[in-house]
């Protein structure tokens, strides 16, 4: 499991957001065995941001999902990819914050029976910039 | 009709006989919930997915089997069922953003799997994070299409007559022999 990212923020308002790209490149396998076996019916899979501020001693806030069905490619290969939901925090703390650590996880969906919540393994951390972006271009 | 000739024939002492059978079976089933109840630290342990905001990992009629222990922090990715402020109705959504103090304070935002925006316009005017005093339980696990029935009840109610008519006939009317 592998991330790479870059960052930026800019202010909104009263509260920080941070513009994050990543690269994902993922196999939901376990060895030979794939984790879709009978029971699995679709793996939700998030990539999260953890970190603390001054505000809060921690945040957690989910940048992008996806769902996998049973059938789908296990393998996954995205680049350059934008998060898929704004990364607001609850007030300033991403400014010159050095400790955001992004980690993929998914919840395991079954066809019946027990729903886990799965963390994978590798996790990157990111820091944010001391300064704001003060214009943007898309 | 051979149902009523056999009421007939009961006499006093078999009538009272068969109603309290009856009253222990309810009361028995009333333990369990209850028993639930606490185990689970869930005010309703098991509820009934009512809408396809979660689709395609749950879909309306699916049961949902949840807890409720307050010691196990809210995170994200995780399912929660919560009510809104004056409202009855729980809604079955997944936590997307948490903010969390020292003392253990926590808000947070959730949104349905198959909805393009998070819930703020489904929480009160003016609320913009949900509380634990909100959650009524995470889902752990799943049953689907069991829940259909609940639902069938609901939006068919002489259906619910029916059905309560045939069970408590039979359970009056059953004979140990």
């Amino acid at each position: 499991l592998r991330k790479n990212v870059e960052d930026f923020t800019g202010p909104r308002e009263r509260s920080d957001l941070g513009f994050v790209t990543f690269d994902i490149t993922a196999d939901i396998l376990n060895g030979k065995i794939s984790i879709f076996d009978w029971n699995v019916k679709q793996l939700f899979l998030y990539l999260s941001a953890e970190y603390s501020t001054k505000n809060n001693a921690l945040n957690q806030v989910v940048l992008w999902d996806k769902i996998m069905l049973r059938g789908d490619n296990p393998r996954l290969s995205l680049k350059d990819m934008k998060s898929k939901y704004f990364f607001f925090d609850d007030g300033n703390g991403l400014k010159g914050n050095r400790n955001i650590t992004l980690t993929l996880s998914w919840n395991v969906v079954p066809n019946a029976g027990i729903l886990p919540l799965v963390t994978g393994s590798g996790h990157v951390s990111v820091p944010f910039p001391d300064t704001y972006e003060t214009t943007k271009s898309y | 009709m051979d149902l009523f000739g056999d009421l007939r024939r009961m006499n006093k002492r078999q009538l009272y006989y068969q109603v309290l059978n009856f009253a222990m079976i309810v009361s028995s089933a009333l333990m369990i919930w209850k028993g639930l109840i606490v185990v689970t630290g869930s005010e309703s342990p098991i509820v009934v997915v009512l809408s396809g905001s979660m689709e395609p990992a749950f879909h309306r009629g699916d049961l949902l089997f949840l807890t409720n222990f307050h010691h196990d922090p809210i995170r994200a990715g995780e399912i929660v069922v919560f009510k809104v402020e004056g409202r009855d109705i729980p809604i079955v959504h997944r936590v997307i953003k948490v903010h969390e103090k020292g003392n253990g304070n926590i808000k947070f935002l959730t949104k349905g799997d198959n909805n393009e925006v998070d819930d703020r316009g489904l929480y009160k005017e003016g609320q913009n994070w949900l509380e634990k005093k909100d959650v009524v339980g995470r889902a752990r696990g799943f049953l689907p299409y069991v829940g259909m029935v609940t639902i069938i009840m609901n939006d068919y109610p002489k259906f619910k007559y029916a059905l309560l008519a045939v069970m408590g006939a039979y359970v009056l009317l059953k004979r140990e022999s």
